[in-house]
């Protein structure tokens, strides 16, 4: 039919994939699977700012994306030593036992 | 070919993401999510960002992932066990998502009318050569470094702080 | 002319004794409070002796107290021949008062408090007498009822003494609202306070207007000289020392009506309806208190009755229009009551407290001193020639009968019962057996030079102080017709009074209880004070009090008000609790919120067209 992609097909991939990473989040129980869920949004996220870049043909999304990716290192680091401090502390990895500020 | 490129992948992407939510063992949801940043940085090839999938795969899946997969085993985390869950977020969150879905590939449809096409090497910048891609390293090291020098310095703080927490963290960890 | 130094003086008395006179010994206190006042006196005298002839009035201007808008308030003082008169007796029976008061109050406790209290009344009294605008002159009205207030219930710690003084306080207030709105008419339609302004443009107002001014002011007269219907606190007022009876309730405060009646002339005889008023009033409350009188047992209540009656006879020459001869029974009427209730009072040091005159008798030969001084003021109140009494109330009664003949003979009637009760009460007191079981003995001379000096004044000032010729140029003239048999009526109604007494309780004592047991019905309609206070209470005060407690408090307070703010408060608490059920600790909720929030975003933006 054509040779080409039109855009707005990108764009939807991007939502489905942002929905997958949300529903990841919302309904596990391990803190690490929820962390993924987390990584997963933000590749959607990036991709979805390559896309936008490639329509204006600007190549400022792209320096968007590496910064993005670059704090997601960052944040998967520090994260990942909170979970393993969380894990001495509390012995669990399900997020619904670690819910000491309750009320 | 494009066409068959993109449905190709972006049917592998869905496919893993899909996995990664519904897996029981984090380490299944590690290889799947290896997957989906892989076909991604396919998608990005096509999009004419050549220097970013190329980050993507040094940095996201080689580094990121392998340190998810470090922690995984190191924490010994087993398959989750099926207890009970949390009604709330279920019933709040279900019909939220799809609702949200299906909003935003609403207004996707609606805001972007299939008049700007995505091709592979279609992605030529204003300001260089007209023929030439400008998704390379070239482009986008000069834009690094020259209109976006300040953000770029502070990703470096950035890094270091990174750093600093996680060991500080992890080491007081290990002592005790 | 330093008119200032005048109320100035005892209110350096008061401050003095107030703020240091816990630490004085006696002697200093007495000093401070004696000597401000006496020396008050003194410049009243040296005030006339500079004035000249008198015949021009002396303003002094001190400083503008309000000034906004139309209203001009100053600090003026005003001295014409009226307030020489009133100056004279403030100031003078004042100091006589004041100097009684060191022999009484010697063995009571809060000894220059009561001194202070009394300087601080004498301070106000004098600047309601100075003051040359209604609002000056209502500083001082209001003042002397807090001072009054203060000292009767100077027991503070008899129930009934402070129960005397809220009476006294709340009914006054209520003659002072009348006040009030006087003053806010007069205002209204002259634009000023200042008694020469108002003075000046009041014939040119209507005479509804003025009448309706002159029946305020006469409401406002009526709380403050206790006539009908608010004459129910002086009574009880009783419950305080004799010399605050003496000094406050029967020769200065309670004749600060009758100043400001005769003061307002010009008003008043604009507006001949409110004269027939104050007259009517005057006349009734005349005879209404002369009957109670009759049948009490209780000295100082016997005067104070006698008082609320003397304060009628004043408003009758008032509202006669002779205005003069009120002010004359005002002097007289000063001499010989506060040495009435200053002889009460040596009589009751004498008998160690006793008030009931059916626990004295054969007084006559304990206490002499007190006796013979008494006897001045006896003869003087009823109207016996020549004395001074005679002459201020047959001035009155003459001008009654010229203005109105059904006055006169009402007044004729209730002159002859005072000087039946006044007798009763001398006869009771001095004549007869000792009937009690205390040792009476004569009062220190501190306490009876005073009693010496106000009797030579009953007896013969009448003759000295010819008032109504000294106050012919502030007055206008009243056409008294010089009927001599009018004269005689009074006398003998006068005489007869006494005779009468003298029979009932000196020649056939026991003839009183048969005609009490005879007339049994009226007897206790008129010893119970014709159960006006009880009246009062069920009319006036319980469904006050009643109507205050339940729909005020209970109802609007404590119900609306609390409950708006309690409600507030329990309000924001419910809205809280309902908020914290967010906070559950739990991370994967917080998440379905933001993702509901980010929902919500969209499809408002999606609404509002933002998304195009």
């Amino acid at each position: 039919m054509m040779t080409a992609v039109p855009i707005s097909w990108f764009l939807t991939l991007s939502a489905v994939l942002f929905s997958l990473g949300v529903a990841g989040f919302l309904f596990r129980r391990n803190i690490i699977t929820v962390f993924m869920s987390i990584e997963l949004m933000l590749n959607a996220v990036n991709l979805s700012f390559v896309t936008f870049s490639y329509q204006h043909k600007e190549v400022a999304g792209h320096i968007l994306t590496f910064f993005v990716m670059v704090v997601a290192a960052a944040e998967a680091a520090v994260g990942l030593a909170i979970i393993l401090t969380v894990f001495k502390n509390r012995a669990t990895l399900n997020i619904d036992d670690i819910s000491s500020m309750k009320n | 070919m494009d066409v068959i490129l993109f449905l190709i992948f972006a049917a592998i992407a869905v496919v893993c993401a899909i996995n990664v939510v519904v897996q029981t063992h984090p380490i299944s949801s590690a290889l799947s999510l290896v997957g989906v940043m892989g076909s991604l940085a396919v998608l990005y090839l096509l999009l004419g960002a050549e220097f970013i999938a190329a980050a993507q795969v040094i940095v996201y899946a080689g580094a990121i992932m392998v340190l998810f997969i470090f922690v995984i085993m190191l924490l010994n985390a087993g398959a989750e066990a099926r207890k009970g869950r949390s009604y709330m977020v279920q019933f709040l969150g279900v019909p939220l998502l799809i609702f949200f879905l299906g909003l935003a590939a609403y207004f996707v449809q609606r805001m972007f009318p299939a008049n700007t096409m995505v091709r592979f090497g279609g992605f030529t910048c204003a300001g260089t050569q007209t023929g030439e891609s400008c998704g390379g390293a070239e482009t986008v090291g000069r834009a690094l470094f020259k209109t976006y020098l300040l953000p770029f310095e502070v990703t470096s703080i950035l890094i270091l702080i990174a750093i600093v927490g996680a060991i500080v963290l992890a080491r007081k960890e290990l002592e005790s | 002319m330093e008119l200032w130094l005048i109320p100035l003086l005892p209110f350096v008395g008061f401050l003095i004794n107030g703020i240091f006179g816990r630490r004085f010994s006696k002697s200093l206190v007495n000093a401070v409070a004696i000597g401000s006042v006496v020396l008050s006196f003194a410049w009243v005298l040296k005030t006339i002796a500079g004035m000249g002839d008198l015949n021009s009035s002396v303003t002094e201007h001190y400083f503008t107290w309000i000034s906004s808008g139309a209203l001009n308030i100053g600090c003026d003082f005003f001295v014409d021949r009226l307030t020489i008169v009133m100056l004279l007796v403030v100031t003078g029976v004042g100091s006589l008062i004041h100097i009684y008061a060191i022999g009484y109050m010697a063995h009571e406790g809060g000894y220059y408090r009561f001194f202070a209290y009394l300087n601080l009344f004498m301070f106000f009294m004098l600047v309601l007498v100075l003051g040359a605008n209604y609002l000056l002159l209502f500083v001082g009205w209001e003042g002397v009822g807090l001072c009054s207030y203060l000292l009767i219930g100077f027991y503070f710690d008899k129930q009934f003494a402070t129960n005397a003084g809220n009476k006294a306080f709340i009914v006054n207030r209520i003659g002072d609202f009348g006040f009030s709105l006087a003053m806010f008419l007069i205002f209204r339609n002259f634009q000023s306070l200042d008694f020469a302004a108002v003075f000046h443009q009041a014939p040119g107002a209507t005479e509804q207007t003025l009448t309706l001014i002159g029946l305020l002011l006469m409401v406002g007269a009526c709380g403050k000289s206790a006539q009908i219907p608010l004459y129910v606190w002086l009574p009880d007022a009783m419950a305080g020392p004799t010399p605050v009876s003496a000094l406050i309730h029967a020769a200065t405060m309670v004749t600060a009506g009758v100043y400001m009646t005769a003061r307002s002339w010009v008003i008043y005889t604009h507006a001949p309806g409110a004269m027939d008023v104050i007259a009517i009033i005057g006349v009734a409350t005349a005879f209404f208190a002369a009957t109670i009188g009759l049948a009490q047992n209780d000295i100082k209540k016997v005067f104070a009755y006698s008082t609320v009656s003397q304060l009628g006879y004043m408003f009758i020459g008032v509202g006669s229009g002779a205005f003069s001869a009120g002010i004359w029974h005002l002097v007289t009427h000063a001499f010989f009551k506060a040495l009435l209730f200053l002889g009460a009072g040596s009589v009751i040091h004498a008998c160690s407290g006793e008030q009931d005159i059916r626990q004295m008798g054969g007084l006559r030969s304990k206490i002499p001193i007190t006796f013979w001084t008494m006897c001045c003021a006896w003869v003087a109140i009823a109207g016996v020639p020549p004395f001074s009494g005679f002459f201020s109330k047959d001035a009155i009664l003459l001008a009654a009968y010229a203005h109105s003949p059904a006055i006169y003979w009402i007044g004729v009637f209730t002159a002859g019962l005072t000087a039946f009760y006044v007798s009763r009460a001398m006869f009771l007191a001095f004549f007869g057996e000792y009937r009690g079981h205390h040792h009476p003995h004569e009062s220190p001379a501190v306490m009876w030079v005073p009693l010496a000096v106000l009797g030579a004044l009953s007896l013969a000032g009448g003759f000295l102080f010819n008032v109504p010729e000294f106050l012919k140029f502030v007055f206008p003239a009243v056409a008294e017709p010089e009927n001599h048999t009018l004269m005689y009526i009074s006398v003998a109604a006068g005489f007869g009074g006494i005779l009468i007494a003298a029979w009932m309780y000196v020649w056939q004592p026991g003839m009183a209880d048969a005609l009490v047991s005879v007339f049994s019905a009226p007897y206790k309609l008129i010893y119970n004070k014709y159960f006006v206070d009880e009246i009062y209470d069920a009319t006036v005060v319980k469904p006050v009090v009643g109507g205050s407690r339940l729909v005020l408090w209970k109802g609007i307070d404590a119900g609306l008000i609390d409950g708006i703010v309690n409600g507030v408060g329990g309000q924001a608490r419910g809205v809280g609790s309902v908020f914290r059920l967010l906070q559950s600790g739990n991370i994967r909720s917080y998440a379905a919120w933001v993702l509901a929030g980010g929902v919500v975003v969209i499809v408002v933006m999606g609404i509002a067209g933002g998304l195009r």
